[in-house]
Order: structure tokens, then C-alpha cells, then sequence
């Protein structure tokens, strides 16, 4: 059973196109899933052996009359046999480490190893359940869609407006968690045009499952096109708006609430009235006063008056 | 933040109880949370039924629930700690269930799902593995060291009421308002007033500082009577194994659970009091309790798994009939790990953002544990080598988790590597590692360790056919279980879905619920083992107390032991004193002379404590606020009352002392000694002779 599941696991056309780093569509995915497999191979090296020898020993040595194996009760220490216990692991971790700390450097989210030219500037805003996409130097934003172009790097800052989310597009590159208050950074890169599945994996409420979005990398032209869609066809992102989208709604809710016909079925488009949206969101927090319920995106009293009456309707 | 409009009962009203909604709109959510109340009352009614039908109540207050014994408290530890167990193991069932009715949003609330997630990791962790842990250490540790209790035989019995409290409120919680939704951690901002402001996270908080308070005088008391209670010989390189690993997890303990007490009260602070440590606004920072949190939840898993290698290492040297072999390097290989387990909590959050420099430093002081972890696996190897060994139950659980460990081990190298853990954190591998270490790790130990000692504590051995049924359920469940959660995480499917949508994870998911199932067996098997071991206990009884041919002090007393453990305080000079006794013909010696002996008096300010912090912490969560006071201050009075209590000891006459051992060696002489063909038959009365002669 084991051995069927670990080939279902490998095998790459099982697997969903893109939703996992054992596919990687990036070079960084790449690099993650390289690393954990030859991590793997070498830990194999101390692993291994336990597995083979201890049915070999304890089937040996089991106790039955006549056995013509050695018994040796007293026996309880040999230098040569210590020198191998120790040493096997701690050369093993030295190499792993040697492999680990290169590896950390070099995929470090904050630094942007892979992809030329300028990067593509991305603002990443979580919400109860939605990630927003803000393309500041573009003037545009998104929910449920995060186009990207190809061959390119993809500079993202993330923060939260409501609670710790933690953002991930596994094709592309790790995690890393969005906080209320405070901005992370996180570099993509993709090296094919496709779709591929983003996610919150940090548990957040009722809508946490539903709070998945479609990475679509293209080339730069199509790239070009699709922010023209989004400009062309999306609406004004102004207060009033954010409010609606920052509310404790899903993808259905929100979309229901926002969307129009020129939108696709499972994503908004927006043209940017702010054009600071992103650091109005973070200041929110550094403001020296106290935040009332009601005005904490993701509250269950969120959007309401303080006499509990429904506001900017 | 605390609203004003309370009644006499706070918050507390008849929409809290989850019957209001069945009622209101009922549907399958709401019948699986009432059923799971049900369950609580049934259980309750049915136990003060019983207790009362069989006129139990004195026997239960003057024999268990006053005694400050530590064999006694050991055992109600460890009966707890199965109680919550079958509640933990129920709600794995049920969550499996919900994943398994995918792809789709199953039939269970995400709520609710939360609430079982939740609710088994606070359960599993504080309220089975802390307390089955302590449970054991507590029956074994003075009678391995050759002393009559612990240091602190009261604190002892009020660790014990605090533990039970705190785990009492898990179980209110289904019967009054709802747990948290946040997870074991109970990260805020989730669970912080603003997000959350229902009761769960308050049930949280308080069965964490409570039990916490209770878990840190354990460690003090196990550290204390390991330090200052030995047999006079026992210097620290003589002591067992099993007591070495207690040390370390107490030391562990006193410097681990100060940092969770702190965290679960600033989010108190912040949660009744308007504080903003950990809120968005005015400064508070989650990053800090994230810290905190890990800063204890770290050496939280090595002060549960050191006890279990400890375990393990008793059972391969009785059950090979050697030696252990390799033990200053086992006793630096623990000691290195309780060491190196307060430098890695950040690898719990390497997506937080810091920069890669500690990310790597962080990774590699990860990588490092391996080192002694692996030392320790080819020192049992070792022992097993060369040894004659029996296939007995703690055997086979500990052959089990050699092989099982090291998987573990191997995904817990691969997540030290940041680069990897930003793709598999949050995920369902990680589920799977934890689970693989925690499992094969500490419950298998833990279990060894009951059917390893029971004899000791009852007097008859435990079933054999059903403890080998329970080891192969219990293997053959982890494995279906658990194993596919790696994959499927590294399919990507995040942890604590209560949907999904993925058509890839299904296969996965069916087979975790058949394991689910099968662990469900598992649990049931030790349950019938029980059962029939208590059925058949006349065939099985050991009085001579030495089933095993055990090699440490524990083995040299009756089955089971008295009140005073020791007739006589051995003089130790081997490490496996009992072992070399035996083979130089000087186990059992009869005594010239005897003295009068002192053991705890029985009290009843452990089961007082339990209630009161019971109360209190019900106050507390329903903001009942006359009610929380009423009960701090008679916890006070209670604690200064009982501290004018000088009659602490009860001394037993060096004539009864003297009539019992005398009654127990004529007990002994008249067994028949065995050797280890005997082991599991009705012949083994618990006395040893030397095994099959040396082959060469």
C-alpha cells in the first residue's frame, strides 16, 4: 500500500497540474523540491540501516534453545562501535547543514535570486477570506486572480487586515505569513505560462478553505493584456468598496456583492483610487489609538455602527 | 473586552448549551455536538451511578482521592490520561471522517471541525501525553530509585487535582458554550477579544494556565526527588535509564511551562482587561506570543519523548537480558537533547519573515537534535544485539517504534531545512510528522510502560494475546493513517481543512479513515486486554514481584507494592542492582533488623484545589465575577488551613513492617523459580532463575 501511495505521489500527471512544489512551475519551487529530495537521500544514509537491522537483529538474536547465536549479556561497550554512532550522524549534519545554509541563503523569500530585470511589484492584502492583489505601479487590484508575467520576477509585500493568514503559491515558492500592522516580503517567479492554486494555509474561520486564488503566469504580452482587462473592466477601488471587500465574506459572498458582467465568474477587477490603498490599510494599526471592533476588518462587527446599524449602505 | 450588561451568572445563559441550538435548527452538526455532550452526562450519571450502587464512595475518597501516595496518584494520572485518550483518539475519528466525506464540505460546521482540532491537540498534549507521562514517572521513579514517595508527596496529590480540573473544563466545554477555534497554539489575533469573543478561547486560556501551574510543581517534585531521594550507592551514574530522562524532562518542565503560563495570561490581560499585547492595534504584536508560545511548546515534545526513550531503554536491556548497552553515551545523548531543545523553538515559525541568517541558524541547531536522537537509536540496536530476546508486548511496541521513529526522524530533518519548510509548513506533513514522533514516539512508550510495570502496580500481568493484538492495531493504524497525510501534504493540502476540493487528495483520505478506524480498534483492544486481564487475574498473579526478570530495584519488592514501597532501603552498588543481586544470590535477604516506617498522611487538599480551580475557572470564562472571587478566596483559606496541618505523617510499627516482608519472602520461597520459558504461563509467580546457559 505504502509503495502505491508513494507512487501516486511522485508521478507527476496524478498530481493536479500545479498545485505542488513535486511540479514545480518556478525555478525557486525547483530548487525546494531538489533540496528536499537530496535532503532525503542523505538522511536515508542513517535511516536505512536501522530498518534493515533491526528485523535482522531481533530475529537473530530471539531468544530459543540451541540458538547458535552469541550471547553476550555483560557487553555494553565498544569504542570502534561508538566512534560509528556518533560519528555517521554528525557527518551527515554536517553536510546537511553546509547544504542547508547555502540553500536558506539563496532561496531566502526576502532576496531575489532568479528572473532579470525589474521586478513586477505586487501588494498582497489578506482578508476574511480573500487575498487582495494590488498592482500599485500598475493602477490596478484583483481578488481571486493574480496575473503575473513569465520569466520574470514577481516582488511581493504582504500584510494582513484582519488576522495572520500565511500566503503561498506552492508551484511557485514557499509560504510566508501576512501580519496585521507589519508588511513580509516574498519573491515569485514562473518560468511557463499556467494557472496554478495560491492559498492561505493559516486556519482563519469559516472561509478559510475557500480562500484559494488562480496564479495565471503569461507572457509579457498576454501579461500586458490582461492588466488592460482588469483596468478596463474593474471598478473604482475606493473606500466604500475596500469596506464591502474587507467584510467576513468568501470568494461566493464577495463576488456576489462586487461582482459585475464584465468580470469573470470567481474574480473582481479594480482600478485604483488610493494610490497608497496598501500603507492606508498598515497605518490603520500605527495610528497611537485604539481600533474599534467595528471598524477591525474581520470582526464579526466589522461595518456596523457602534448602535449595530449597517454603514456606507 | 468585557461588556457591562451581566446577570448573576455572567455571560452564562440558556442560548450557551449546545441543546438550544438542536432545538433551534437541528441538522448533522448539531446532532454530533450534542451527542458528544450526551456522552459527558451520560458518562458522569453513569459513574455516580455506579460509585453509588457498589457503595464505592468511602472506598474512593479514603483509598484514592485523599492519598498522597505516589503510587496511588500515579495510577489515577494514568486513568485520566486514558479517559481523555478515548475522547482525543474519537475526535481524530470524527475529523478523519469529515475529510474522508470530501470532496465538498463534509458533514461537519467549520466551526465545529475547528473546535475538534482544537480541542484534540489541547487534549492530546496537556490532558493524555503530559499526564500518562507523569502518570508512569510517578508510579516508577521512587521505587526505581529505592525511595518510599516522592519529595513533595502533597504538591504531588495538588499537581494531580489541577491537571484533572484543567481537563475537566475540555469536557464542560461541550456541555456549556463551545471550545476555542484556534488551534492547540491559539494564535492571536485570531483568538483575541475582537476575533473571537465567545467563551472558547477562555476555556482555553485557563485549562492551559491551571494545568500548567500543575505540570510545573511535578517538575519540580520529580527533579527534587530524583536529586535528593536516591538509595545511598545510587550516584548519578548508577541510575536507570528511565530516571535519567526524567530528570531532563523535569528540568525541562520548570524551565518550559513558565513561558506558556505567561503567554496564556497576556492574552488573558488582553482578552478581560483591554491590554493590547498581542492585538493589531496600539503596539500589540502576535510575533511576541508566537515566541512565547514555542519558547515552550519546543521542549514541551522533548519533556514527552525523553520519558519514552527512557521506557524503551529499560524494556530492550529486560527484554534482550542484557545490559544496556552504551549508557554515558545514552546519559549524554538526553541530556544534549533536553539542552539543545530550548535553541530551535523558531523553526516552528521560519515563515514568519526573519531574516535567512537566523532561519538557517535556527535550521541547523534543528539538524543537531539528530545527532543524540540517532546516538540513542543505534545504542538500543546495540543492546538488542547480542541479547536473547523475547517477543514480550513492551518488546514488540519497542521494536515497532524503532522502525516507526526514525521515519519520523527523517521528516523531522527534512523540516529543519527552511528552504522545504516554506512549502511543507501548515501543511498535512507536518500533521504527519508530528504524529509519527508523538505516536510510535511517546504513545507506544507509553503503552510499553503500562504493560511493562502493570504487573508491578496490580499484582498480575497484563494479557498477552491482547497485547499483541493492540500492538499490531496500534502499528497497522498509525501507519494507514498518518503515512498518507505526508503525501497528501506533499500534495499541498493545508492542515485544518474542513473542505476540499482537490480530486488528488480522495484516495489519501479514504485510507487515513480506515487507519482512523483501525486506531479506534487499537484503543479498544487495550481496553479488552484490560478486561480479560482483570478476569483471569487469578491465573496471572505475581506476587514475588519479579514477572520479567527485571534488572532494577523496582523488581526486588512485592507485587504490588506496600504503602512503604521498601522494608528495608536497598544499598545500591551496580546500576542494574536488582540484576547483579540476582546473579550473586543476594536477592530477597531477610533483614536483621526493622524500623518503624513514616508515609504520607492522607489529606483532602488535592481533590479540594481540583475543585475550586474548577470553579474558578468556570467563573472565569462565564464572567461570573462574584463567583471567581468566592472561590480564589477559599482557595486561599484552603491552602492556609491545610498549612497548619502538622500531622502529616503516618508511621507504620517496625512489627507490621517486619510481619509483612516476612509474610512476602515465605511468599517467595515458595514460588517456583522460572526461567523465560515460563514467562507468560500461569507458572510465573513473579520469581526468576537464571535463563538458558550461555550457548559458547
Amino acid at each position: 500500500m505504502l509503495a502505491a501511495l508513494v507512487a501516486l505521489a511522485v508521478s507527476g500527471p496524478v498530481m493536479g497540474a500545479s498545485d505542488s512544489f513535486m511540479d514545480p512551475q518556478g525555478p525557486i519551487a525547483a530548487v525546494q523540491k531538489t533540496h528536499m529530495l537530496r535532503a532525503t537521500w542523505l538522511i536515508l544514509i542513517a535511516v536505512i540501516p536501522v530498518l534493515v537491522l533491526v528485523p535482522l537483529i531481533a530475529w537473530r538474536y530471539r531468544r530459543r534453545r540451541n540458538s547458535a547465536a552469541t550471547y553476550a549479556p555483560n557487553w555494553d561497550f565498544s569504542a570502534g562501535l561508538e566512534f560509528l554512532m556518533w560519528g555517521v550522524p554528525v557527518a551527515i549534519v554536517v553536510v546537511l547543514s553546509i547544504y542547508l545554509w547555502k540553500a536558506t541563503h539563496r532561496l531566502d523569500p526576502y532576496a531575489a535570486p532568479f528572473g532579470e530585470g525589474p521586478a513586477v511589484q505586487v501588494q498582497v492584502v489578506g482578508l476574511d477570506w480573500k487575498w487582495l492583489f494590488i498592482y500599485p505601479e500598475l493602477g490596478i487590484a484583483s481578488v481571486g486572480e493574480m496575473g503575473m508575467p513569465t520569466g520574470r520576477q514577481v516582488a511581493l509585500t504582504l500584510t494582513t487586515d484582519t488576522v495572520m493568514q500565511s500566503f503561498m503559491i506552492p508551484a511557485l515558492a514557499g509560504q510566508i505569513y501576512a501580519m496585521p500592522g507589519m508588511t513580509t516580503q516574498l519573491h515569485l517567479v514562473a518560468d511557463t505560462p499556467g494557472v496554478m492554486q495560491g492559498e492561505n494555509t493559516q486556519y482563519n474561520g469559516r472561509g478559510f478553505t475557500g480562500q484559494k486564488f488562480e496564479t495565471r503566469a503569461m507572457t509579457q504580452d498576454d501579461f500586458n493584456g490582461w492588466v488592460e482587462t482588469v483596468r478596463a473592466n474593474g471598478i473604482l477601488l475606493d473606500g466604500d468598496t475596500y469596506r464591502t471587500l474587507a467584510m467576513r465574506t468568501d470568494r461566493t459572498e464577495v463576488q456576489a456583492a462586487l461582482g459585475t458582467e464584465k468580470m469573470p465568474d470567481n474574480a473582481l477587477y479594480f482600478r485604483l483610487d488610493d494610490g497608497d490603498l496598501f500603507h492606508t490599510i498598515l497605518g490603520r494599526y500605527h495610528r497611537g489609538t485604539a481600533l474599534a471592533v467595528h471598524d477591525q476588518p474581520g470582526t464579526a462587527d466589522f461595518g456596523k455602527t457602534p448602535t449595530g446599524q449597517e454603514a456606507g449602505e | 473586552m468585557i461588556t457591562q450588561d451581566q446577570g448573576f451568572f455572567g455571560r452564562l445563559t440558556w442560548d450557551s448549551f449546545p441543546v438550544a441550538a438542536l432545538i433551534r435548527h437541528p441538522g448533522t452538526n448539531e446532532i454530533v455536538a450534542n451527542a458528544a455532550a450526551a456522552v459527558v452526562v451520560v458518562g458522569v450519571v453513569v459513574v455516580v451511578a455506579l460509585l453509588s450502587w457498589f457503595r464505592l464512595w468511602g472506598p474512593l475518597w479514603r483509598d484514592w482521592l485523599t492519598s498522597a501516595d505516589h503510587k496511588k496518584i500515579g495510577i489515577m494520572y494514568v486513568v485520566f490520561a486514558v479517559v481523555m485518550l478515548a475522547r482525543g483518539v474519537l475526535e481524530g475519528v470524527v475529523m478523519r471522517a469529515q475529510q474522508a466525506a470530501g470532496p465538498g464540505d463534509g458533514f461537519l460546521a467549520a466551526e465545529h471541525f475547528a473546535e475538534l482540532f482544537s480541542t484534540h491537540g489541547t487534549i492530546m498534549i496537556f490532558f493524555v501525553a503530559v499526564p500518562f507521562v507523569f502518570g508512569i514517572a510517578n508510579y516508577v521513579v521512587p521505587l526505581m530509585i529505592g525511595a518510599r514517595d516522592v519529595a513533595f508527596p502533597v504538591m504531588n496529590q495538588i499537581s494531580l487535582g489541577l491537571t484533572v480540573s484543567a481537563g475537566m473544563m475540555l469536557m464542560v466545554s461541550l456541555v456549556v458554550g463551545e471550545f476555542s477555534t484556534g488551534g492547540w497554539t491559539a494564535y492571536p489575533p485570531y483568538t483575541g477579544a475582537a476575533f473571537n469573543p465567545g467563551v472558547g478561547p477562555d476555556y482555553w486560556i485557563w485549562a492551559i494556565v491551571v494545568s500548567g501551574i500543575g505540570t510545573t510543581l511535578t517538575g519540580i517534585n520529580f527533579a527534587v526527588t530524583i536529586y535528593k531521594l536516591r538509595a545511598p550507592g545510587m550516584t548519578f551514574m548508577r541510575l536507570p535509564m528511565y530516571c535519567w530522562t526524567i530528570i531532563c524532562s523535569s528540568i525541562l518542565i520548570v524551565f518550559a511551562m513558565p513561558p506558556l503560563g505567561v503567554a496564556a495570561l497576556l492574552l488573558a490581560a488582553d482578552r478581560y482587561l483591554d491590554f493590547h499585547f498581542f492585538t493589531n492595534d496600539l503596539g500589540g504584536n502576535m510575533m511576541n506570543y508566537a515566541n512565547l508560545f514555542w519558547l515552550f511548546g519546543h521542549p514541551e515534545v522533548y519533556l514527552l519523548v525523553l520519558p519514552a526513550y527512557g521506557i524503551y531503554s529499560e524494556v530492550f536491556a529486560t527484554f534482550s537480558a542484557k545490559r544496556l548497552y552504551g549508557y554515558n553515551s545514552l546519559v549524554i545523548a538526553t541530556m544534549s537533547i533536553a539542552i539543545l531543545s530550548f535553541t530551535v523553538w523558531l523553526h516552528h515559525f521560519f515563515t514568519m519573515g526573519q531574516s535567512a541568517l537566523i532561519n538557517a541558524v535556527f535550521g541547523i541547531a534543528t539538524m543537531l537534535i539528530a545527532i543524540p536522537t540517532g546516538v540513542k537509536v543505534y545504542d538500543w540496536m546495540a543492546t538488542l544485539w547480542r541479547g536473547r530476546i523475547r517477543f514480550s508486548v513492551p518488546m514488540l511496541y519497542g521494536l515497532a517504534f524503532l522502525m516507526l521513529f526514525v521515519i519520523g526522524g527523517l521528516s523531522g530533518v527534512i523540516l529543519a531545512n527552511p528552504t522545504v519548510d516554506y512549502q511543507v509548513h501548515n501543511t498535512l506533513f507536518l500533521v504527519a510528522h508530528f504524529h509519527n514522533v508523538l505516536l510510535p514516539g511517546v504513545l507506544f512508550g507509553l503503552l510499553a510502560a503500562y504493560n511493562y510495570w502493570f504487573p508491578k502496580a496490580f499484582g498480575f500481568r497484563l494479557n498477552e494475546g491482547w497485547g499483541r493484538v493492540s500492538v499490531a492495531l496500534w502499528t497497522l493504524g498509525f501507519m494507514l493513517t498518518f503515512l498518507p497525510l505526508y503525501f497528501v501534504g506533499l500534495l499541498g493540502m493545508p492542515r485544518r481543512s474542513f473542505s476540499w476540493e482537490d480530486p488528488d487528495f480522495h484516495p489519501y483520505m479514504i485510507v487515513a479513515l480506515i487507519g482512523a478506524l483501525v486506531v479506534l480498534g487499537a484503543l479498544l483492544s487495550v481496553l479488552v486486554q484490560l478486561w480479560v486481564s482483570i478476569r483471569d487475574r487469578d491465573r496471572t498473579r505475581v506476587p514475588a514481584g519479579d514477572p520479567w526478570d527485571g534488572r532494577t530495584l523496582e523488581w526486588s519488592i512485592p507485587a504490588p507494592p506496600p504503602a512503604y514501597n521498601f522494608a528495608i532501603i536497598p544499598r545500591v552498588s551496580d546500576r542494574d542492582e536488582f540484576a547483579a543481586a540476582k546473579e550473586g544470590g543476594a536477592a530477597y535477604p531477610s533483614p536483621a533488623a526493622y524500623e518503624d516506617i513514616d508515609i504520607p498522611r492522607n489529606t483532602g487538599i488535592g481533590f479540594i484545589l481540583c475543585v475550586l480551580s474548577g470553579v474558578w475557572m468556570f467563573a472565569l470564562v462565564w464572567w461570573i465575577w462574584w463567583l471567581a472571587i468566592l472561590a480564589s478566596v477559599l482557595i486561599i483559606l484552603a491552602i492556609i488551613f491545610w498549612s497548619f496541618d502538622s500531622s502529616t505523617e503516618l508511621t507504620i510499627p517496625a512489627e507490621e513492617v517486619r510481619k509483612a516482608h516476612e509474610a512476602w519472602l515465605e511468599q517467595v520461597r515458595q514460588a517456583p523459580a522460572i526461567d523465560r520459558d515460563d514467562e507468560t504461563t500461569s507458572r510465573n509467580r513473579g520469581l526468576a532463575r537464571p535463563d538458558l546457559e550461555p550457548a559458547t
